[in-house]
């Protein structure tokens, strides 16, 4: 494996390698077992874009391999400020790292970075692109709950035209078989393409602007935060967030086994009360960025 | 008819493209980005033996190759290229849509890495279906109202 860029470009296979990889180093990722294989190397972060989860999770990953981490969040202090284009600052952090993770807020920065990296690109988000290593995660979490990748009943909720983990966990469902449902507001409904792609591989379940239309036929309710910077007018911005609000009588509507996922951060979209519910998995999700990543880095730097 | 009434001259030697849509044959000249001396005739919105109207390009002394061709049935799939010699037609060929296009086209999507100053040619590649789409490699979004992203 050398870049990952796109849920587009991995197999099934490939997918599941990354998955049982991820599953063998749970325990590494718990610091509850000791792994260096990673000793030596410097991984290249950096992020033109704001980031909790990713950044900290590839950082933890590349620490408990026994890694180096270096790069910047935020471009205050760098030599972006000055004009200087993607294309060279890739050139110079690949020159220092063995591999480099990559946020932009642009669409297409993560593939343009590979045609000036020696070394591996990571794609870490770019605009309202692709996003695979949350897609990973997502997978992962799913087959670890649910016991499988196919066959399930996924409900997208909340912002489907901006949340690229949207875009990218559609895609990568359809590797596998499921009936996936789209309810998001007026004006934020999945882009035609994904549309398109799930009625043509014949899995696409239904449309709605109420998850109480799907509940209690979802094993998966999964979603999204209503995403402030993709709106150019904070008045629309407004008025669609919040419309969306996931509680516990809503979740308690669902399948025994029904899980409730999120890629975070939430702002009002899941109320608190719903956290101590069972069917909360989103923090496990979270956790599930570290051993995906660790598996995701050991290959592209270990050459495994 | 008499050369005289003729709209635009005969070539004897050339390329003529034929069946574009009507009023494209400047967006086919921004597609082909030819620098010729050589003498060009453009007939826009002419009567068409198969009714309605097209335009044609006459280019004298200029003999397109089929990848210059191709680059037409970005903006006209239906054109047709007559290759003249000698005031004879000796090639006659539609234009097939190209799989890849680099740097004449620039990306619909504003938030394209594409449409920034990078050093970077722009690449689109056709789409799998039959809708003449085209899709950025960089952005992976299909370009929107093509013509009008030609050489901006």
């Amino acid at each position: 494996m050398r870049h990952v860029i796109s849920v587009h470009d991995l197999s099934v296979e490939e997918i599941i390698d990354v998955l049982d990889r991820a599953e063998g180093m749970l325990d590494i990722a718990r610091g509850q077992a000791v792994n260096d294989c990673l000793k030596g190397k410097v991984l290249g972060s950096i992020f033109f874009e704001p980031s909790t989860r990713t950044r900290l999770s590839f950082e933890t990953a590349m620490h408990r391999l026994g890694g180096g981490v270096i790069g910047f969040a935020g471009t205050e202090a760098t030599s972006v400020v000055k004009g200087e284009t993607l294309a060279d600052t890739i050139r110079m952090v690949s020159g220092y790292a063995d591999a480099v993770v990559l946020r932009h807020p642009r669409e297409g920065a993560a593939k343009l970075a590979t045609e000036f990296s020696a070394k591996p690109i990571i794609n870490a988000g770019d605009g309202a692109g692709q996003h695979p290593t949350q897609t990973l995660l997502d997978l992962f979490t799913i087959r670890q709950e649910m016991g499988r990748l196919e066959g399930l009943n996924i409900s997208l909720v909340g912002d489907l035209r901006y949340g690229r983990t949207v875009h990218s966990l559609a895609f990568a469902l359809s590797k596998f078989g499921n009936t996936i449902n789209l309810v998001s507001p007026e004006g934020l409904e999945m882009p035609g393409e994904v549309v398109e792609h799930l009625e043509d591989s014949g899995q696409f379940g239904t449309a709605c602007h109420s998850p109480e239309a799907v509940i209690d036929s979802t094993d998966i309710l999964y979603v999204t935060r209503i995403q402030k910077e993709r709106f150019p007018d904070p008045v629309e911005y407004e008025k669609v967030a919040g419309k969306y609000r996931i509680d516990p009588e809503l979740v308690s509507q669902g399948p025994d086994n029904m899980i409730v996922m999120h890629p975070l951060p939430r702002i009002n979209e899941i109320v608190p009360e719903v956290d101590a519910m069972p069917q909360a998995k989103y923090f496990e999700q979270a956790f599930n960025g570290v051993p995906v990543r660790m598996a995701l880095l050991s290959m592209v730097i270990g050459g495994d | 008819m008499s050369q005289k009434y003729m709209k635009v001259e005969r070539i004897d030697h050339g390329t003529v493209i034929d069946h574009i849509l009507p009023s494209m044959a400047f967006d086919v000249l921004r597609v082909l980005d030819l620098s010729s001396d050589k003498t060009m005739s453009i007939l826009v919105n002419s009567h068409s033996k198969k009714g309605g109207k097209k335009d044609i390009l006459k280019f004298e002394g200029v003999e397109l190759s089929a990848e210059e061709a191709n680059l037409v049935a970005l903006v006209s799939p239906q054109a047709t290229i007559n290759i003249i010699v000698g005031g004879k037609v000796v090639r006659k060929f539609n234009a097939e849509a190209p799989e890849v296009v680099r740097g004449i086209l620039t990306c619909s999507n504003p938030n394209c890495i594409s449409n920034q100053n990078e050093p970077i040619t722009t690449e689109f590649r056709l789409g799998p279906d039959e809708g003449h789409r085209y899709v950025c490699t960089y952005c992976e979004r299909d370009i929107v109202d093509l013509a009008k992203r030609i050489g901006l």
